[in-house]
């Protein structure tokens, strides 16, 4: 039985490993931090938080002081999916997110079906493009 | 021992403890009431009723009356009500049992408001009841605002009823609404600027200022002359005293219609059947410890590197939420929160995002348990300044809704969508002075009402949405607004492009503010927000937070007169007035978002955005034609749209070539492969045992929760005891700054020391 942890990761009650949802590698124990099992990279503010105003200009531009903030990206070493992004202190440790009981994971699943798709629960449908067909 | 030297013991006992309380010099913040946010154990009284009403069709229709009252409270305030707050939602209404614990709050408004007014109803049970100066009778009403005897900040007021039926009391009900002025050295009820708890403000424990259902003009008058909107003081009492009146003419139907048992075994019954299930829905998810934190980067009056971390254990049917690490109170900064302040916060978390079908009420939080170090940013000491607990309190919010999201995730029963964190900051101007007519007025924009809502598992997050505090609150009518305030917001409701939080599913966004004085020379703004120099939320699942947001002022210019005499040098965008710098001799310059009081001149521009809630998922899954919708939208540009998503498009037609993106995507992941390293390699070559040397930073460091660090690498204490922080005012830092180049100018120059010339 495999339990869906996240978006991008479930945990094999079986094997007792983390695995990747999109590729099917095996990242990690479960009974231990799935991110040593993958790839890490300290991505520059600047790539994702442009600077709206000049950066030659002005002090504060909309993107993150580099000095002040390190963003960690953990990607799925077989495929590249990004598992997880952390925003930290730079130098900061990474933190050991999930720290799951797997013999209690186990004993909740003994009594559950498993779930191949993730549950959304209840939906409320919002129009993303607005019309005036009144 | 026998039983006469038990009963003699006994008599000795009570004597010291009553001679105890006839001598006690000052009731101030009781911690047995402040530290304890679970319901009261079940009364002989509630026992009874219990017994004796067990037809839950009937107590269904009880609680559903009773819910409606709040509703129709709610309505009261919101439409009668003077203050900028309550015409936007900033309130609520309530009604507690007669021990205090709140049960039903009104659907709309700021639930942590309700949620914490049980403090001081239990401090009125617990020192007004049997005070033979005060009592509680009926037609009586208490005010209150201050943080340490329950509350988020003493800019929020709020009116406590006790409800009678045939002279015993059988409940309370209540009404808080967020007034904005309250007599702090800076005006609209959050000053940055406070170092002490005696700079911020009008403080009122509970107090008796009705009686026979009217306000007592000697106290009224007192507490007008103790702010700077005393008309705004006077009219709001009076609306949260008749939303109360309404509140408990409702609660007299339900009695005359019921009894009063019926409503008391309504009351216990619903907080103890939320109980129930909360702990049952507890108990579905994964037994796991989930760890995260935020970022402050802002005390508001000067840039410093600050910790919120949390670690959640669910094991059972048992919660923790243990906040140790977070850094250590600021004795002389205004961000700190009383322990309560982000308990409530805490459960707005679950009443709003996570269980939102549940009766709003205390209980939804009552089974959660909480580890914290006194002395802290999210449990300060009585005597620390807390105007601007929001800070802390906001970062509480973020963490707690971060973690949870991870325990959701795999649960079969979901009430809600699993989300990203929302936006969490009141990126909004706070403003005062003399108005158009003549008048002192104290208070802030109803913009922030519209933070950005964070993506969920299976859409985007929706734009300026409303604030986390908050359901169906209101960003105002900015028209309605400027009738009463001599500015005009030039630029407003327009997306700020290119602030994405992108992922799968990206953050709602925010909108850019631009706003000038006009018809006033006594008139400033203030900004309290963190986030300049680095984002205060987290993404979800390979979403990333959204970015930075910082103040633009452009000075030495009436923009007023531009528009008059050369109205095409305007521009609608932060970007453009400050990338062209359109009007000639004007000062540009950036700031953070912790402006202090800042008197504006006609005509000159402060210019801010809202901010944007967490994204979802990593962003190579986006569907291209969401990215093509947003470049649509004035969302995010096309260069922005191809480097952050990888998808290939005809700039002009917008038409998406799949095959290339589908292309470019893959070769982007090959390069994550190639630009990774192993976790333990990364660990070895990037982590370090100790902060950043050159930047102020407080808190614990890797994990390590009994040391704490406090602004200095060098500066390690016992997180236990962590003793006075005190921040040097920035002016002097900048002061000293300025002495050094001075003496280092003196000295190029071979001119003596500026001390030994005199």
């Amino acid at each position: 039985m495999k339990v869906l942890m996240t978006e991008y990761l479930r945990i094999d009650l079986d094997t007792e490993n983390w695995e990747c949802r999109v590729c099917d590698h095996v990242v990690a124990p479960a009974r231990g931090n799935y991110k040593e099992g993958l790839l890490v990279y300290n991505r520059d503010p600047a790539d994702i938080h442009p600077s709206i105003i000049d950066p030659e200009k002005y002090r504060f531009t909309f993107c993150p002081d580099r000095e002040w903030v390190n963003i960690y990206e953990f990607y799925c070493p077989s495929c590249g999916t990004q598992v997880e992004v952390e925003y930290t202190f730079p130098n900061h440790m990474p933190l050991y997110d999930m720290e799951v009981d797997v013999d209690a994971l186990k004993e909740q699943g003994s009594h559950r079906e498993e779930i191949l798709e993730p549950v959304k629960g209840p939906n409320i449908l919002v129009d993303r493009c607005h019309t005036h067909k009144h | 021992m026998n039983n006469e030297t038990n009963n003699s013991a006994l008599q000795d006992q009570e004597l010291i403890e009553k001679f105890l309380k006839d001598t006690t010099l000052f009731l101030g913040p009781d911690p047995e009431i402040m530290r304890d946010h679970s319901i009261m154990p079940r009364t002989s009284d509630e026992e009874r009723a219990m017994d004796k009403y067990t037809d839950l069709n009937q107590i269904a229709s009880i609680r559903d009356r009773l819910q409606s009252a709040c509703e129709e409270g709610f309505e009261m305030l919101e439409q009668m009500g003077a203050a900028p707050g309550a015409k936007w939602g900033d309130i609520i209404t309530g009604i507690y049992s007669a021990s205090g614990d709140l049960t039903i709050g009104s659907a709309g408004g700021v639930l942590i408001f309700n949620a914490l007014v049980h403090h001081p109803i239990k401090f009125i049970i617990k020192n007004w009841v049997d005070e033979k100066t005060v009592g509680v009778q009926e037609g009586d009403g208490f005010i209150h605002n201050d943080a340490r005897y329950g509350n988020v900040h003493n800019t929020d007021q709020s009116m406590i009823l006790p409800v009678f039926h045939e002279g015993k009391l059988v409940c309370w009900v209540a009404s808080t609404v967020h007034e904005g002025e309250n007599g702090a050295i800076e005006p609209g009820g959050m000053p940055s600027m406070a170092e002490t708890s005696f700079d911020e403000g009008l403080k009122m424990s509970p107090f008796k200022v009705v009686e026979n259902y009217e306000i007592k003009r000697d106290l009224l008058t007192f507490l007008q002359n103790s702010v700077r909107e005393p008309k705004l003081q006077y009219e709001d009492m009076k609306v949260k005293l008749f939303a109360c009146m309404r509140l408990e003419k409702r609660i007299k139907e339900v009695l005359a219609a019921d009894g009063p048992d019926a409503l008391t075994a309504c009351l216990r019954y619903t907080n103890e059947s939320v109980v129930t299930e909360v702990r049952r829905r507890i108990s579905e998810w994964p037994d796991m410890t989930v760890r995260t934190q935020t970022i402050m980067d802002s005390t508001l009056r000067e840039n410093a590197l600050l910790k919120v971390c949390l670690s959640v254990t669910k094991k059972g049917d048992r919660l923790i939420f243990d906040y140790r690490g977070t850094s250590p109170e600021l004795t002389n900064r205004a961000i700190n929160t009383q322990l309560q302040g982000m308990k409530g916060m805490v459960g707005q978390v679950f009443m709003n995002h996570v269980w939102p079908d549940l009766p709003r009420g205390q209980a939804g939080l009552s089974p959660v348990e909480f580890i914290t170090q006194q002395g802290t940013l999210v449990d300060s000491s009585y005597a620390a300044p807390n105007s601007q607990s929001l800070m802390s309190i906001f970062h509480s919010f973020t963490v707690a809704q971060h973690a949870t999201a991870k325990f959701l995730y795999s649960c079969p029963d979901k009430y809600t969508r699993v989300l990203a964190p929302w936006h969490n900051m009141i990126n909004t101007f706070i403003w005062g002075g003399l108005n158009q007519h003549g008048e002192t007025l104290g208070n802030i924009c109803a913009d922030l009402n519209g933070m950005g809502g964070g993506a969920r598992m299976d859409r985007d997050g929706e734009h300026a949405l409303s604030p986390i505090f908050a359901t169906m609150a209101d960003i105002g009518e900015q028209e309605m607004n400027e009738e009463e305030v001599p500015f005009l917001q030039l630029v407003s409701k327009k997306m700020t492009a290119n602030t994405q939080a992108p992922g799968k599913y990206r953050g709602g966004m925010g909108y850019t503010m631009i706003a000038a004085t006009k018809d006033s020379d006594q008139w400033g703004f203030m900004t309290t927000t963190q986030g300049s120099k680095v984002p205060t939320i987290q993404g979800l699942f390979g979403g990333y937070a959204g970015g930075s947001y910082p103040l633009c002022k452009v000075q030495g210019v009436d923009v007023y007169e531009v528009l008059l005499e050369n109205p095409q040098l305007f521009k609608h965008s932060i970007h453009e007035i400050m990338n062209e710098q359109p009007f000639p001799n004007a000062r540009y310059t950036t700031h953070h978002m912790g402006m202090g009081f800042d008197i504006s001149k006609r005509g000159e521009l402060y210019m801010i955005s809202q901010g944007t809630g967490g994204g979802y998922g990593d962003p190579l899954e986006r569907d291209p034609t969401y990215v093509i919708m947003d470049i649509e939208e004035g969302l995010i540009s096309a260069e922005w749209a191809k480097k952050l998503y990888k998808v290939e498009f005809n700039e002009t037609t917008l038409a998406v070539d799949l095959e290339t993106t589908e292309k470019l995507r893959a070769q982007y992941r090959e390069q994550r492969k190639k630009q990774g390293v192993p976790y333990a390699e990364f660990v070895k070559k990037h982590v370090k045992d100790h902060p950043p040397e050159n930047i102020p930073f407080y808190g614990a460091w890797n994990g390590d929760i009994d040391t704490v660090y406090a602004g200095s690498i060098h500066d390690k204490r016992d997180a236990k005891n962590t003793g006075p922080i005190y921040m040097v005012n920035p002016k002097d830092v900048r002061i000293a700054e300025l002495e050094a180049k001075l003496a280092a100018v003196r000295k190029d120059a071979g001119l003596p020391p500026e001390n030994e010339r005199k």
